[in-house]
């Protein structure tokens, strides 16, 4: 409920396909989203729902083949990433936007230091290009870029944790533990203080008392240095704690978003009902693990009308048949769900 | 690393104990004498008598390989039945010739090769690759005979641009030789006339063995660089804005050669051994020809002596290899 509320993302009836084996999989269905500045948005969902798709989408690195983008516009900062291509695609992630992804241990190449990669990292989302090229180190003047990139680098990698980095630095990245890579990769996505951070599933790789230490200094970065972040997770818990919105992803749509306190306590769409359920609280730890029932469906053959139809207690015949509008239940709470068109007139 | 050197410099005594023990070995166990063929059919037999003393080759097996190994320890390695001359500057001479073919033709393999490789993997199934890939297939399913006879017709005896055989014009008095590499013995000799003979000599040769580098550095490099291309912190660097000029050029190619290096390795060492095919039909005087003539005269000391120098050079090739992707690829060795 900020006011002036500044969409960041503005992902608009965004349909894409993946071209499989197996045939044409419809893998994101009309996906709407906003993003404003500010917001720690938590994107959640079963896996293959589209979540990591739909947030790639925004830097434009699912590739094309297999995806092809059939309907819909991803704007940010007011441009349609779709229709950006080549350098200006390039300059829009060297600037604005930082990822971070799930698997740390194969995200750095394995055959250079961090500091090659992190001062090409730096100096590539400075636009120093001549220093990260072929002459990167021949030209005096690019070895002087270098060498403040590396003094940065050192700032970047002592603010997300590492210690001893000016020794560090030198390292392999073999010689790093999967916590410790994943700062350095952080480090190198928020380098360029970008606008937007994408954080995909960043702690799943990792051991348990790594992952609240990594969520932690993301949530510090954000207070930090102004950034939007769009987390991907499979942990509602996590969103609980850490984000102030979320959305709810079902078979390729959005089907519920809103601040994280509205859509926990009063949870509109069934899915997102199911979902909540399916978290084993301490009250049933020692009764049976509840789940949601019926399983995702094949994308190849996705059902006609609302997705989540064949699984969903509520479904009357027109679920089968029509698919849901999104309606605003309160001024910021959106949900996908026929159910709900009631509230919407009233609301 | 320096363990690992010296364990490899230890062992590799040993491999050429075993090798010459081999070779010695099954070269006298080949049918045939030696004797009769160097002392020619009008021989009378108190001759050939006379000659297998003064070679030794009465003696038992087991006294023989001591003489010989004897001698190659201190630096005599034989001479030659057949041509009445000394192995061991031959060998020199013959492997100089081989090992500048060897140098030209790897530098040309590489520099065509590797742009080859990232133009075909980074434009995969487009035009550049089609054209890449049907130079490597072509280059390695046709017989490499068979393609230095053409360019010796086409560019040699129809268009008269090229010698068409041989290492240096017999009309040219030799250039005087330091290192036996001509080219850079008419460098050194500051003697450009000789210096451009011999590249016009190089050419054809070089250009044939060139070919099986070009096709297979182009095919391993073009596959490791896909395989790489889709490793996760390819996606990282994308997602930093690295523009792929870089990331092909740089971020993939530290990776991706590591494989060529070992194949690079096998493929000089290969090459070190003597072209054979090449050498014969271009009358290159490498030592490929010089270990062919001896086997076929059963010229006993000139076989063993080519064998083991070949053996001590592909052992060399081989440790600097290893050396070299412990130095590309820090996860090896440092430990």
């Amino acid at each position: 409920m900020t006011q002036s509320a500044q969409p960041l993302v503005e992902i608009r009836d965004l349909f894409t396909e993946m071209v499989t084996f197996d045939g044409v999989s419809k893998v994101l269905n009309g996906v709407n989203l906003t993003i404003n500045k500010g917001d720690l948005l938590g994107l959640v969902g079963e896996t293959g729902c589209g979540k990591s798709v739909t947030a790639m989408t925004i830097p434009r690195l699912v590739p094309q083949p297999p995806a092809r983008y059939t309907r819909g516009q991803v704007l940010f900062r007011g441009e349609d990433m779709l229709t950006k291509q080549g350098e200006e695609l390039r300059q829009t992630r060297a600037q604005h936007i930082g990822v971070v992804f799930q698997d740390p241990m194969t995200g750095l190449n394995p055959v250079f230091t961090i500091e090659q990669q992190m001062v090409d990292a730096i100096l590539t989302r400075q636009q120093s290009l001549h220093a990260t090229g072929f002459f990167r180190g021949w030209l005096p003047s690019n070895r002087e870029r270098r060498r403040q990139a590396r003094e940065r680098a050192i700032q970047l990698l002592r603010r997300v944790g590492i210690p001893e980095p000016e020794k560090r630095i030198n390292a392999y990245p073999h010689q790093f533990s999967g916590g410790m890579r994943q700062r350095v990769l952080i480090a190198m996505a928020i380098s360029g203080r970008p606008d937007l951070l994408i954080a995909d599933e960043p702690t799943t790789a990792l051991d348990v008392s790594v992952q609240a230490q990594i969520l932690r200094l993301i949530a510090e970065l954000v207070r930090e240095i102004d950034l939007t972040v769009l987390l991907i997770t499979h942990n509602i818990g996590v969103v609980a704690q850490l984000c102030n919105r979320i959305a709810v992803m079902y078979a390729g749509n959005v089907v519920e978003s809103g601040p994280t306190r509205e859509v926990l306590n009063a949870p509109k769409h069934p899915y997102t009902q199911g979902l909540l359920q399916a978290i084993p609280s301490e009250d049933i730890a020692r009764g049976e693990l509840v789940g949601v029932a019926g399983s995702v469906p094949s994308l190849l053959t996705p059902p006609p009308g609302c997705r989540f139809a064949p699984r969903c207690a509520h479904a009357t015949d027109r679920c089968l048949t029509a698919f849901p509008r999104t309606i605003a239940v309160t001024s910021q709470h959106e949900v996908a769900c026929v159910l709900h068109e009631a509230e919407a007139k009233t609301a | 690393m320096l363990r690992f050197l010296a364990r490899r410099l230890l062992i590799i005594p040993l491999i050429l104990l075993g090798l010459s023990i081999v070779t010695f070995t099954v070269s006298r166990l080949v049918p045939g004498d030696p004797v009769k063929l160097a002392a020619g059919p009008q021989a009378r037999p108190e001759q050939i008598i006379k000659l297998t003393e003064e070679f030794g080759l009465d003696r038992p097996l087991p006294e023989q390989y001591f003489m010989y190994m004897t001698g190659l320890l201190q630096g005599n390695w034989g001479y030659s039945i057949s041509t009445k001359r000394e192995v061991g500057p031959d060998l020199v001479t013959y492997f100089a010739a081989t090992l500048e073919l060897t140098i030209v033709s790897t530098l040309i393999g590489l520099a065509v090769g590797i742009p080859l490789a990232v133009v075909s993997a980074r434009w995969r199934d487009r035009w550049p690759d089609h054209f890449s890939r049907f130079i490597s297939i072509g280059a390695v399913s046709v017989p490499v005979f068979w393609i230095a006879i053409v360019l010796q017709i086409v560019l040699a005896q129809n268009l008269r641009l090229l010698p068409v055989s041989g290492r240096f014009d017999p009309r040219m008095s030799y250039p005087e030789t330091y290192t036996g590499l001509l080219l850079l013995d008419t460098l050194i000799g500051g003697n450009i006339p000789a210096f451009l003979t011999t590249l016009r000599y190089l050419i054809i040769p070089a250009l044939c063995q060139s070919l099986l580098v070009i096709a297979l550095v182009t095919r391993q490099l073009r596959g490791d660089l896909l395989d790489i291309v889709r490793k996760d912190f390819v996606l990282v660097a994308r997602a930093n804005g690295i523009p792929e000029r870089v990331i092909w050029t740089r971020y993939l190619m530290k990776n991706a050669l590591i494989a060529t290096v070992s194949m690079m390795g096998f493929l000089i060492g290969f090459q070190l051994g003597g072209a054979v095919l090449i050498e014969y039909v271009l009358d290159w005087p490498g030592i490929g020809q010089y270990a062919l003539k001896a086997a076929l005269q059963l010229d006993f000391q000139p076989i063993m002596g080519s064998t083991l120098f070949i053996g001590c050079v592909v052992v060399l090739v081989n440790l600097i290899t290893d050396l070299l992707y412990r130095v590309i690829d820090p996860r090896i060795g440092l430990s």
